[in-house]
This record gives structure tokens, sequence and C-alpha cells, in this order.
């Protein structure tokens, strides 16, 4: 037995929708097993993940808290990889945006005014941009290839940023351990609601969601990056320019993620630390893959991947799970997520070998 | 013993686990395949090493058994990106995120076990460490001077002409693959053998991902990584003794050194024509789907 | 479907607290937060040891609960919070950078207790912070080095530059010079607490450069692993270590957390909980040394002589003429440290072969 593939003309429409589903009810199901082998009851453990979390109002917040960064940048790598541009340093983008914002507040401790955070979050922008523009320059001009360009880089912000806090930006009444002074007030984004922990970052990412859906559907430059994405050979044909739309979905989702970070910095730490960086730029590329790079779908998406992590923190303290099985459950979903993505595109049958077929 | 030899031997120790995760990753890239999993196929070849180990008493089955879970992990990634064409990036990242996950499941109760050691050979020197010495030689063999290795090398510079040479693309790659994930589980068997026996999670500690800027820093050259691995080996080791003797550098400006040069590498070779129709795959990272 | 989904959530929680009142009244309720995994075999293994003899003198009257790995930021705050919501009665956080977030929640939950290790914020009356003398032993290690190494120098893993390791230092090379006035510590900062992998190759850098003993103020029993295999001593940290080098430990400070959880827990229960600030010693049996092995029996006699003289009070390390690594003199003949000054100690003692990061 083998199998086949054969390409759909067009790509399937019906599991276009139903493949996240699917995806999302294998990843259930897998998970049960999981719990089974590990001797806990599936459906227990999976009602602690799943719907515990979603029962309560505090968690439902501390979901959308978690899910502001993961949606801001899957929504740019989205137009990335729609486009044919695989930036995968979002993470070194979330990074530098959120070392750029808080250099106002660092550097400038004492100063309060307005004018304070909408800086922070323009400076934080600039500098998640910034940082994605030399994959994109590198790939514009020398052809070089921006997967691993901009994955180094995100090593490269890293360590930038750890140094910073251990160093010049250090808090000098912080004992000597890594992180800066504390931000004054003006420099902390608000809470949606008072008393809430949501901060004005989800209201950015749903913004953001829908302003990107109307460029991709409703746009000329939407078009330009479908055309691009699917066939550059088509694309030059119509006369747009891939090198300079590599430039513009770098930036675009550079200064995303950057807005991601900084909202992180501001909204949520208050202070820059050497635990910034938790992984939300490559979590984000499930979130873009289970949102099928749809802005609408990846708030969707955003939330669910933000249930595992918050369902992972319920079920260890009543199930004693430890927090491996969220990094499990999230690599399994985008397994199938993946998997599912074929269907979209390929017919699979399974084809019974052929004699004659001796090199297959 | 000279204080020279064993500070060589501690870089050595420092080099071997990237070596052999870079030299698979390298035949894997050579066929035009991008996995991004290294990280996690390692972190799981070390659980699964420490655990062989312990349940035989005997490292050396733990090793093998580490190279078998490797290959067998990797058959994942195979399985999705050659199989179902799914994104390579993408399921590189999900072998990553699943192998961390996984390995510290499995690895729960091994924690706070003393493990045992692979003990030196000769010269102050573990089997795993000859192993990827030989390795890096018999690959540098293997790519340029067998008919195989220039299969393999083909499928990777244009599968579709590969195709029609008649050459079976997926099967090459699949071989390829599980080849980098033996080789990348070998690498994680040596840290919890023998760099530190014993069990913690995430203690490969994103040697994998070294792995992969070592393999461009040495634009897909054998020789070029054995000088790259042990370049990044010395810079682990020196930074501690420039600390011991009162030299302070910016522990993290060393760190960030190794990828630095990668990139001015990869934009050296790309700006370089020659050197790259000579050195990188064409076709690393495009999905194949055989027309029928 | 969403009412369902909600209506079966509520059922389910009621389940849960039914099951917890099972003999009339409700179980106490003590949580913890780790800043590593349980099983680091070190400073968050300890703590969870601590845990277990909760649970080993309540049986079932007490529940435990407890997050691992949690980073010290935001994730911090909110997984404190999670507790606090989750109805634990009293929480410890076990690292001194939840020093904030647990502040925080302290003034947000004030019907919960709070218990802050190595801190000094006590901001509401919710809230107490303990910690333990750890540099007692640590001075009792350096004498202990003095006698068994043959270089005269040791090498010291040390994390991050808080007052906390510091004290550690300066009472390590006290001891240490106690026995040999030529006695020299190389430190080297690895910057993290726990990374078996670059704890070992500080330790090997550390041997290379001459030292034949290794300390360590990190959580992982790398270090020990290396020495055990170059054949030179060290000194355990946080648990007994002695598995992981079974002829190469001289020592290891224990950090015996349970009686004073024990002790706090059942405050709540008798409703007799009180905000304070402990700074427990050898005394309390909070730190404790695990048992001298691999040495001579006249060096094992004179470290125990020395720590029943730091437990009956007749001695502290800390203890003048003491002078700074800059020649300046810190303590004449026969003063005593102020608790102020260690606490917040932030410069070094003569001997020590490093420059402080600042």
């Amino acid at each position: 037995m083998r199998i086949e593939l054969q390409k759909r003309a067009g790509g399937s429409s019906v599991f276009a929708v139903l493949s996240p589903f699917v995806a999302l009810l294998l990843t259930v199901l897998a998970g049960g097993i999981m719990f089974a082998l590990l001797g806990k009851n599936p459906v227990f453990a999976l009602y602690t993940y799943f719907v515990e979390p979603l029962a309560d109002p505090w968690s439902r917040e501390q979901i959308l808290v978690k899910a502001t960064p993961l949606v801001l940048i899957a929504i740019g790598l989205a137009v990335c990889f729609r486009s044919g541009n695989w930036n995968i340093g979002a993470e070194g983008q979330y990074l530098i945006g959120g070392m750029f914002g808080a250099a106002i507040p660092v550097l400038f401790n004492e100063w309060q005014s307005p004018l304070v955070l909408p800086l922070m979050l323009l400076m934080g922008m600039a500098g998640g941009a910034l940082y994605a523009f030399i994959p994109a320059i590198l790939k514009a001009r020398f052809g070089t290839n921006e997967i691993l360009t901009s994955l180094m880089l995100v090593y490269v912000a890293q360590q930038f940023v750890d140094w910073l806090v251990r160093g010049p930006w250090r808090d000098p009444k912080g004992f000597g351990f890594p992180g800066s002074k504390q931000f004054n007030e003006s420099a902390v984004l608000p809470s949606l609601s008072s008393g809430s922990d949501v901060h004005l970052g989800a209201l950015f990412a749903v913004v953001a969601a829908i302003a990107i859906w109307f460029v991709l559907t409703r746009t000329l430059k939407g078009f330009e990056i479908a055309v691009l994405g699917q066939s550059p050979r088509a694309g030059r044909f119509a006369g747009f320019s891939a090198k300079r739309l590599t430039i513009f979905v770098f930036l675009l989702s550079g200064a995303l993620a950057g807005l991601a970070g900084i909202s992180e910095v501001s909204g949520s730490v208050e202070k820059l630390d050497d635990k910034l960086s938790l992984g939300y730029g490559f979590a984000a590329i499930i979130v873009a893959f289970l949102g099928r790079l749809n802005p609408l779908g990846i708030l969707a998406a955003g939330l669910v991947l933000a249930l595992t992590y918050i369902g992972g923190e319920a079920a260890q303290i009543s199930l004693g799970v430890s927090d491996r099985a969220a990094r499990v459950f999230q690599g399994l979903l985008l397994f199938f997520v993946l998997a599912c993505d074929t269907l979209i595109h390929y017919r699979i049958r399974l084809v019974s070998r052929l004699p004659k077929a001796g090199a297959a | 013993m000279d204080v020279w030899i064993s500070i060589f031997i501690s870089i050595c120790a420092a080099s071997t686990p990237l070596l052999l995760a870079a030299t698979g990753e390298l035949v894997v890239e050579r066929s035009g395949v991008l996995n991004l999993g290294v990280e996690g196929m390692m972190i799981i070849g070390a659980v699964a090493g420490f655990s062989a180990a312990q349940a035989t008493g005997n490292p050396y089955a733990g090793a093998v058994v580490a190279v078998f879970a490797g290959a067998v992990f990797s058959l994942l990634f195979a399985f999705l990106t050659l199989t179902l064409v799914a994104n390579q990036v993408a399921t590189g990242l999900a072998l990553t995120i699943l192998g961390l996950g996984l390995s510290g499941m499995i690895g729960e109760h091994f924690v706070g076990q003393p493990g045992i050691r692979m003990e030196a050979l000769v010269l102050g020197l573990d089997a795993i460490f000859y192993i990827s010495i030989a390795l890096i030689g018999a690959v540098s063999w293997f790519l340029f001077r067998t008919r195989a290795g220039l299969m393999l090398r083909s499928v990777g510079d244009s599968h579709t002409s590969a195709h029609a040479l008649g050459l079976n693309v997926i099967r090459i790659r699949y071989l390829a693959v599980m080849f980098g994930g033996a080789c990348a589980g070998l690498g994680g068997a040596h840290l919890s053998l023998v760099y530190v026996p014993q069990w913690v999670e995430g203690m490969t500690a994103g040697r994998g991902w070294i792995a992969l800027a070592l393999v461009v820093f040495a634009s897909w050259r054998p020789a070029r990584l054995l000088v790259g691995a042990y370049l990044f080996g010395a810079v682990t080791i020196a930074q501690f003794h420039a600390q011991a003797v009162g030299v302070a550098i910016p522990p993290q400006f060393l760190t960030s050194l190794p990828y630095l040069a990668t990139i001015i590498v990869l934009v050296l070779i790309a700006r370089n024509r020659r050197l790259t129709m000579i050195n990188t795959p064409a076709a690393l990272g495009q999905p194949f789907v055989p027309d029928r | 479907m969403k009412k369902t989904i909600f209506a079966l959530a509520a059922s389910a929680a009621a389940l849960m607290t039914t099951g917890a009142m099972a003999d009339g009244h409700a179980k106490t309720k003590a949580c913890f937060i780790y800043i590593g995994p349980t099983g680091d075999f070190g400073w968050t293994y300890q703590h969870d040891q601590g845990r277990k003899s909760i649970e080993a003198a309540f049986g079932d009257k007490v529940e435990t609960a407890y997050l691992e790995n949690v980073p010290e930021s935001a994730e911090a705050q909110r997984s404190i919070e999670k507790f606090a919501r989750s109805g634990c009665n009293i929480i410890f956080t076990t690292s001194f950078n939840y020093m904030d977030p647990t502040n925080k929640a302290a003034g947000k939950h004030p019907d919960v207790k709070f218990e802050h290790a190595t801190g000094y914020k006590r901001e509401h009356p919710n809230i107490s912070t303990y910690s333990s003398k750890f540099y007692q032993g640590r001075y009792i290690q350096g004498q202990i080095a003095a006698k068994m190494s043959k270089t005269g120098v040791a090498g010291y893993i040390a994390s991050f530059p808080i007052p906390e390791v510091v004290r550690g230092i300066n009472s390590f090379v006290l001891g240490a010079q106690s026995v040999n006035p030529d006695f020299k510590l190389k430190v080297v900062w690895v910057s993290t607490w726990f990374d078996p992998p670059k704890e070992a190759d500080a330790a090997k850098a550390l041997i290379d450069q001459g030292v034949d003993i290794i300390t360590q103020h990190t959580d992982s029993t790398g270090p020990m692993q290396v020495a055990a295999e170059r054949g030179i001593k060290a000194f355990g940290q946080a648990s007994d270590m002695i598995k992981f080098g079974p002829k190469t430990q001289l020592t290891s400070i224990i950090d015996e957390w349970g009686p004073y959880y024990v002790s706090r827990v059942k405050a709540v229960m008798d409703g007799t909980w009180k905000q304070q600030d402990v700074w427990h010693g050898m005394a309390d049996g909070n730190v404790v040394m695990a048992p001298y092995t691999n040495m001579p029996d006249e060096v094992a006699e004179a470290a125990k002589k020395t720590a029943a003289a730091i437990k009956d009070g007749s001695f502290e390390p800390f203890t003048g003429p003491i002078t700074k690594q800059d020649g300046s003199v810190w303590l004449k003949e026969g003063e005593k440290a102020e608790v102020g000054t260690l606490l917040g100690m932030n410069f070094y003692v003569k001997g020590v072969d490093d420059k402080l990061p600042q």
C-alpha cells in the first residue's frame, strides 16, 4: 500500500473550512489517549484542559491576555506566509520591539506625560519593523535565505536584550537580578476596564485582524500578495515586484510583532526583564496555520492556543499533570493542522503497489 | 594531566553534540529538505538514551536506542512533509515543540537519578566523540565520492530533474531525514550519557538550533562543519576561562557570535554566485509531488 | 451549546468542592509556586520535600498543590492569582523575584496568607517572609575546603550577584582563611540557577584553572558529576547529592523547609497565623549539614565542633576582625555584623579572587 496525492483543481472549499476543526478534534482525541496512558481519567482531564478555564470569568480574561501577543504576531506572519516569505524570526522582532519601546521609560524613568505611551508604541513598532528589515533587505538584495537569517536574528536579539537587562539597563536597586526599573504609571498600557488584566493590546489585536483582513481581501495590495505568493512568475507579468513586496510584508509583520512586544512589556510586565521571550513568536506560527492564514481565523486560533496554556495550568493544579502536557498538545495540534491542510489541496488515495513499479 | 589537554577535552565534549546533530542536518539539507526539528530530535535522543541506559545498565545500549529513537521520531516529520507535502518550516517547529514536551513527560521519573556514564576510551575521550569524527569523514566521502551521494545531492539540487532521471526522490529524502534524526538522537545521547550523565528537562538548551546555524555557517561542506562546531565549542569553554582569570567579556556577546557569523556567511555565499551554485542545495525547503 | 458547557462546568465544580468537604469542614489548602522543576534535586526539590512533609504531618486534613517552572514575570503574577482564586488558604512563593507579584496578590486577597521566601517586602498584613542562614553552612564548608585542598584554591560556581550569593561566598572564604590565611577562591558567574551542562562547563574550566575543590550556588548536580569524573572533591547544594558523587561529596548544605512549612500551615489551621519575618539557621534545624564524608576523621571532627558552636550561638561567621576586598576594615575585633548589612551584602571580603559584577 502506498499513499498517493492527487492535486485538486483550486482546492476543496469544504476542507478549507473543515480542516482546522478536524485537526482540533484529532488533537483532543490524541490528548485523551495521552491522559489515559498517564493513568488519568481522560474525560475529566480534557474537561479541566478545555472547559474549566472557559467557565470562570477570570480565566477567560487570562486567555484574552495570553492570546493578545499570539494574535498580533500571527496576523503579520500570515501576510508573510501568504506572499511566500518565510519570516520565522517573529520572536526576535517581538523582543526588539519590546526593547525599543521600553527604552523611553527605562532611560527617562521620571518622565510622566500622556505622550509617553503613544511614543512607546510607535517605538515598539519601529523596532520590530527595523529588525525584520534585516532579513528582508538581505533577501531582496542578495537572495539570502530568509528562513535562516530571520531565525539566527532571534538568538542575537535574545542575547542582546539579556545583556541589556543584566548590564546597562539593570535596576541598580534590583539586588543584581536582571531587569529594568519598574515603569511609572504613564508608561503602563491601561486596562480595557478597571480592575481587569486585559490591556489595550487586546483591542490592537482585534483592530489589526480586521484591518489586515480588509487589506487582504478587498484591496489591490491583497491581490498582489496572493498572486506573488501563488506564482512569482505570474506576479511579474502583472507588473508586481516580488522584492518590494518582500520588504513590505517583513516590515508589516515586524511592526505587528514589535507592537505585541511593547504591549506585553508595558501592559503585563511593566518593566523590561530577561523573561520576555516566552516563545510567542514561534507559537504564533501554530496560530497562523491553525487560523488558515486568515486574520479572522487567527483571532479564533489565538484563543484556542491561549486556552491550551491556561488549561495546562489548571491541569497542573487539579490533576498533577506537569506543564509538559501543554507543550505536547501544541505540538500535536500543529501536526494535525498541517496534515489536515493536505486535504485541502490534494485528494489522498491509497494505492496498492503495482508490480511494475520497481523504482517506487 | 596537562592543562591544555584537559581544556581540549572539555572543548571536544562541548562540540560533539553540536557536530553530530549538524552532520545529520547537513545530509538532510543536501537532499533538499529543511528540518527545523533538530532540537526536538536531540532531546528525544537524550531521554531515550538515558532511559535505555538505566534500564539495561549499559550506556552503549542507551546510545543505540537513542539513534533509533531519533530516527523514528524524524519519521513523523518525513511522513508529513514528504508524503503529505506539509510545509517543512512549520512541521519542523512542530517536531521541536512536541519533542520538548514529550521528552519531559517520558523523563519525569528519571529526574534526580544519577545516570550511567559512558567512560572514556582513549585519550580521555568517549566512543561518541570518535563516532562523530569518523562520521563527518564518512559523510564527506559519501557525498562527494559515491554514486549514492551524487544521487542525494542531485535530488537536493533539482528534484524535478532527479525525478526525470528515474531517481526515487521521496525515498531518498526519507532516508536522509532518518539519518538526520539518528545523528541528532546520538548527539542528544552524548548530553545525557557523557556530558552530564543525568536526565534534566530541556537539557539540550538550544543546541539543536545552533546545529542548524552551523550547517549554514559551513555552507553545507562537511570539513567546514567540523571547524565551525569546534570553534563554537571553544568559545563556550573559553568564556568561563576568561572569567576565572578575571577577563570580563559579556558572555552574551560571545554567545551571539556564531549566529552573526552565520548571517554573514549566508550573505557571502549568496553574493558569490559560484560558491552558491556549488554548495547550496537549490531545492532546499521546496515541496515535491511526483506527477503521475 | 455554550449553556450546556457551563452547566457541566458548574456541576463538576460543585462535585469537586463537595469532595473536599468530606468530613464536614473544609481542608486547609497549601499551595506552592516553584521557579524550577521539582526534580532539579536542588532548591525546588527541597521546597517540594517541605510540601510533602505537610502532607505527611496532617494527612487528609490538608490538600496541597504546586505549579513548577513558573517564570518570574507576568506568568508568576497569573499563577499566584490562579492559586488565590482556586481556594488556597496559604501560598508559598519560593523565589526572590516573586516578591512584587506576591505582594500584589496579597493586597487583592486579604483572606489568603502569603509566604514569600528570601524576600524583604511585606506590604500587607497577610504576607510573611522567611529565609535561612545558609551562610552558616558555607563557613563550615570553607574550613573543610582549606583542610582538604592541596592547591589552596577552591572554585565557586555562582548564579547571580545577589546578597544571598555574595554572603555565601564571603562566609566560605572566611571559613577557609580561619584555617589557611592565604586561601584563595576563584568565582565563575553562570547567570542561571539551573543549567546542568553550563554548570558542568564552568566546573571544568575552574578545575583546569587549578582549583581542587568545587562548590556551587546553582542548583543542579552537574558540577558534582564533573568533580567526580576529574577525581576532586566537591560540596553539594540544597540537597544531599551524595548519590551523584559517592566518592566526591564532602558534605552538603541541606535546606530543610519542612518544619517551617508544617508550623505555618498549623498556624493557619489554628487561626493563629500572624505576619512575621524569620531568618532561621542551623539552631532552628532549617540549615542541616549532610554527613561529612570522604575526609579524614579529624577534619570531620573540626567541622562538627564549628557546627555545634554555631548552633549554640557561641560562634557567628561574620564576627570581626574582617577586612573588605579593597583593604578597608569592615568589622573590628569581636564586632558582629549588623543584620541589615548582611541582608544587603554587596561587597567581597579579602581573599576572593574575583571582581564582584556590578
